[in-house]
């Protein structure tokens, strides 16, 4: 009796703690190798063969299908420099200048991985249709509400991810964070 | 006391190997994986342009809309594939997935430096028995070695602004994966 109960025991501690924390690494993106540059997270290795086991188990259950390393890299971020969670009611400020690369687009997605719906069908900007400054500097502001310039309309959707893609480019698993690789900062202005 | 307190340490090693277990074996049983999600839309053997990402439909999560995409599904059980895809103007790349989505190869039309990409791809056992003359004349041609007998080869065109998706949708659709 004492037996059943003991193993008993033992099996629900194991289904608990080895489900459970499957299901919380899972869920919160656990996975190795990440590059951080200010507010933006990169996987390099998860566009390579060398991908880490949380990161495969994680990618087979969104059904994405990562960028590969040869091709590009893919940054993400959804909070601000100061680590807020970004908010579509809020307006927000991607200003700066990218690392070096051929091209690289600044996408807006819901956190499972849609298009964010917007009366203006605009989910983006390439490099190439950004307007900048006379330094060659970037601005997007990402708001509910239109603005001059490089406008990329939240439909005010609560919680968003932006992501920031780099395509042939040098950056990768030997990028340390520094001159390098500057990175254009995120600030979160004014709230409605 | 000390009994159950065995128990419970006993618990907590097997929610470990639970843990590890349950992670490795993940990629093997999705049903709704990016491979899965291509079945309907990518032949065997050939390419298909996937249609534009919208907030309502994409076939893939997270795909980059500045891009045009087209996949095919590859399976090498019969023999070698041959791969050819035009470069669009601006920039184009080509990304192989195995079975279970894990890329293990991409290159872009920079790498290739031609007017299209093109390489052959393989299992390693059908690489091991490529005749030894081959191998030579094979130097110029590009060779991947898939590790599993099937995936995905996902070609990627990019339009620097709305108005060039109709060119890269247009280089993506001359894309060939064939059998030999």
């Amino acid at each position: 009796m004492r037996l059943l109960f003991g193993l008993l025991l033992s099996f629900s501690v194991a289904a608990a703690i080895g489900l459970g924390s499957s299901w919380y690494a899972l869920t919160q993106n656990v996975a190795f190798g990440a590059l951080t540059l200010g507010a933006w997270t990169a996987y390099p290795r998860i566009g390579t063969i060398g991908i880490d086991p949380y990161a495969r188990a994680a990618i087979a259950r969104n059904g994405e299908l990562p960028v590969g390393l040869g091709d590009g890299i893919a940054f993400a971020t959804s909070t601000d420099d100061d680590g807020r969670l970004l908010d579509g009611r809020c307006s927000v400020v991607v200003r700066g200048i990218t690392p070096p690369a051929r091209y690289f687009t600044v996408t807006l997605y819901t956190p499972s991985g849609q298009l964010v719906d917007n009366s203006l069908d605009r989910h983006g900007f390439t490099s190439q249709e950004l307007l900048r400054d006379v330094t060659g500097d970037f601005e997007i502001v990402v708001s509910p509400s239109a603005r001059p310039g490089n406008w990329l309309p939240t439909g005010g959707v609560e919680r968003y991810v932006l992501m920031l893609r780099f395509y042939d480019t040098s950056l990768g698993i030997a990028t340390r964070a520094g001159r390098e690789a500057p990175m254009p900062s995120v600030h979160i202005e004014a709230c409605t | 006391m000390i009994r159950w307190l065995l128990w419970i340490v006993g618990g907590l090693v097997l929610g470990g190997i639970v843990h590890l277990v349950s992670i490795m074996v993940l990629p093997r049983t999705a049903t709704q994986d990016a491979y899965a999600r291509l079945v309907a839309l990518a032949p065997v053997n050939g390419f298909a342009v996937l249609p534009a990402p919208t907030p309502a439909t994409a076939s893939v999560p997270f795909m980059d809309p500045a891009f045009a995409t087209a996949v095919c599904r590859y399976d090498l059980v019969k023999g070698p594939i041959k791969l050819a895809v035009p470069v669009s103007q601006a920039y184009t790349s080509v990304t192989f997935y195995t079975r279970y989505d894990v890329a293990y190869y991409a290159i872009n039309d920079h790498a290739a430096g031609r007017r299209s990409i093109e390489l052959d791809l393989m299992t390693t056992k059908q690489r091991e028995d490529l005749p030894d003359d081959e191998e030579v004349t094979a130097a110029d041609r590009l060779i991947v070695e898939s590790p599993t007998n099937t995936g995905l080869i996902v070609a990627r065109a990019f339009a620097p602004e709305p108005s060039l998706m109709p060119n890269a949708t247009a280089a993506l659709s001359g894309a060939q994966c064939r059998p030999q």
